[in-house]
């Protein structure tokens, strides 16, 4: 399995500080690595920076200093659009689109690639089935004619549709109730276990970022304040972690 | 003689005017819908040009219809007597209700749909065709249908600079002080207006269904 390669360096940061306009600093000194078929969970306030770094990866937001290797690539050397079909990307279940049924919105990014219409429906219908949802009774609705879950589940599917070796994913369990995130999120790890794809996943949920992570990374006003094991993370003597690690009890 | 004899006696030249009247509307609207939307999406694109754009188009709607098409006379290469001068009288009264709402509409799609396309690596181009432009066609169908039914209604003013019309039958009537004539030429223009939004409305279910199909 790939998972089991750990020295194999999928993306790294170097240095990345991104600021706006106005020069204030979203982040600042950030730099890690992150090996192939791991998923980091960066976890934070409202407002730390961890959407931004995540857009950073995928070019929706250009560094303003610092290096971002995907691949070994500095992504300022990728072709934007090429980057991005690299690079499975999952927000909260408005991301779909409303005027595509789910069969078009899982074949998206294999259509922009052009594959042949019967390729496309024959990977539509095997994501389909990984994320739990019957191709028979789900390919044919609209995203307002489903739940929440299924929603998630056909955003997981939509960005698994290229085969990307990379994946972003934005507190994509944000907005659903308790017990179908709890389930979501085991079958979740099982398909990140199965199929050894290298993903970031933000979030500000604290036992979220516990159970998924292979590795947490902390997020405070813009830097990287600790990047450690699950296990480890519940020992730290930092602040903002032991503030999270509180809200366990 | 009642109205209806009365219109009916006057069958041809009713029809032949009607004919006019939707010829100078379909003409002109088909114009602002080939410059219009392009314009709205260029703003969405270029959002310093919108306010200069918005504020010229607004300005050209406050003028009365009947000014308008008097100043539009001397105007070399599109004034003029005749139908030309109606043409782009009634084009740029139709441009507002269309840029705005092609800018309104593409403004509106949810950012966070927009971004989640940009993610997903799809073009400029593939967003605006797949994406945006799909998403406010409800929004851009009904500019285009509030111009029509705006259209029908000044081109009767059109008659005035030469351009024919059921107008004719209006101005007729207004300075022979015959109601009858006003009549002749408004309820056609009436049916006109109604039937315009009513294939205007037809046109965009069939396209709303196309697009769930």
């Amino acid at each position: 399995m790939q998972f089991m390669l750990p020295s194999q360096v999928r993306l790294e940061f170097k240095n990345v500080e991104y600021a706006v306009t106005s020069g204030r600093k979203l982040l600042n000194g950030i730099s890690f690595e992150v090996h192939q078929g791991e998923m980091l969970v960066l976890l934070g306030r409202s407002g730390s920076g961890k959407t931004t770094l995540l857009k950073l990866v995928n070019r929706l937001l250009e560094p303003t200093s610092g290096e971002i290797l995907v691949s070994g690539k500095n992504t300022q050397s990728w072709d934007p659009i090429q980057l991005r079909r690299q690079i499975g990307y999952v927000i909260q279940e408005v991301g779909l689109f409303p005027h595509f049924n789910v069969e078009r919105n899982v074949g998206l990014v294999p259509s922009l690639e052009a594959w042949p219409p019967e390729k496309i429906a024959v990977r539509v219908r095997e994501l389909l089935n990984l994320v739990g949802l019957a191709p028979e009774t789900y390919a044919r609705r609209y995203p307002h004619e489903l739940s929440g879950g299924q929603r998630q589940r056909v955003g997981v599917a939509r960005a698994l549709a290229a085969d990307p070796p990379v994946l972003l994913l934005d507190e994509p369990f944000g907005a659903l109730d308790p017990i179908t995130r709890s389930e979501i999120q085991k079958e979740f790890r099982e398909l990140h276990r199965r199929l050894g794809k290298t993903m970031i996943f933000v979030t500000h949920d604290i036992r979220e970022a516990l159970g998924l992570g292979t590795r947490i990374g902390l997020m405070q006003e813009g830097r990287l304040v600790a990047l450690v094991t699950p296990e480890e993370f519940l020992n730290l003597d930092q602040p903002e972690a032991r503030a999270f690690a509180g809200c366990l009890q | 003689m009642n109205i209806l004899q009365f219109m009916w006696a006057d069958r041809s030249e009713i029809l032949q005017l009607s004919a006019e009247h939707v010829f100078l509307v379909f003409v002109s609207i088909t114009i602002a819908v080939a410059i219009g939307i392009p314009v709205g999406i260029l703003m969405t694109r270029r959002p310093r040009l919108g306010k200069p754009i918005l504020t010229f188009a607004n300005i050209v709607q406050t003028i009365p219809s009947l000014a308008l098409f008097g100043f539009l006379i001397p105007i070399p290469y599109i004034g003029g007597i005749g139908t030309r001068t109606a043409v782009v009288a009634l084009l740029l009264y139709s441009l507002l209700p269309i840029i705005r709402n092609t800018f309104t509409g593409i403004s509106g799609v949810d950012p966070a749909v927009r971004e989640a396309a940009r993610g997903m690596g799809m073009t400029d181009v593939q967003i605006l065709w797949q994406v945006e432009l799909p998403l406010s066609l409800g929004v851009i169908f009904a500019g285009v249908r509030v111009a029509t039914v705006i259209a029908v209604g000044v081109a009767t003013i059109a008659a005035a600079i030469g351009a024919g019309g059921l107008g004719m039958f209006i101005f007729r009537g207004t300075s022979m002080l015959d109601y009858r004539l006003i009549l002749a030429g408004a309820i056609p223009a009436a049916f006109i207006a109604l039937a315009a939004d009513f294939g205007m409305s037809s046109l965009e279910k069939y396209f709303m269904l196309e697009k769930k199909s």
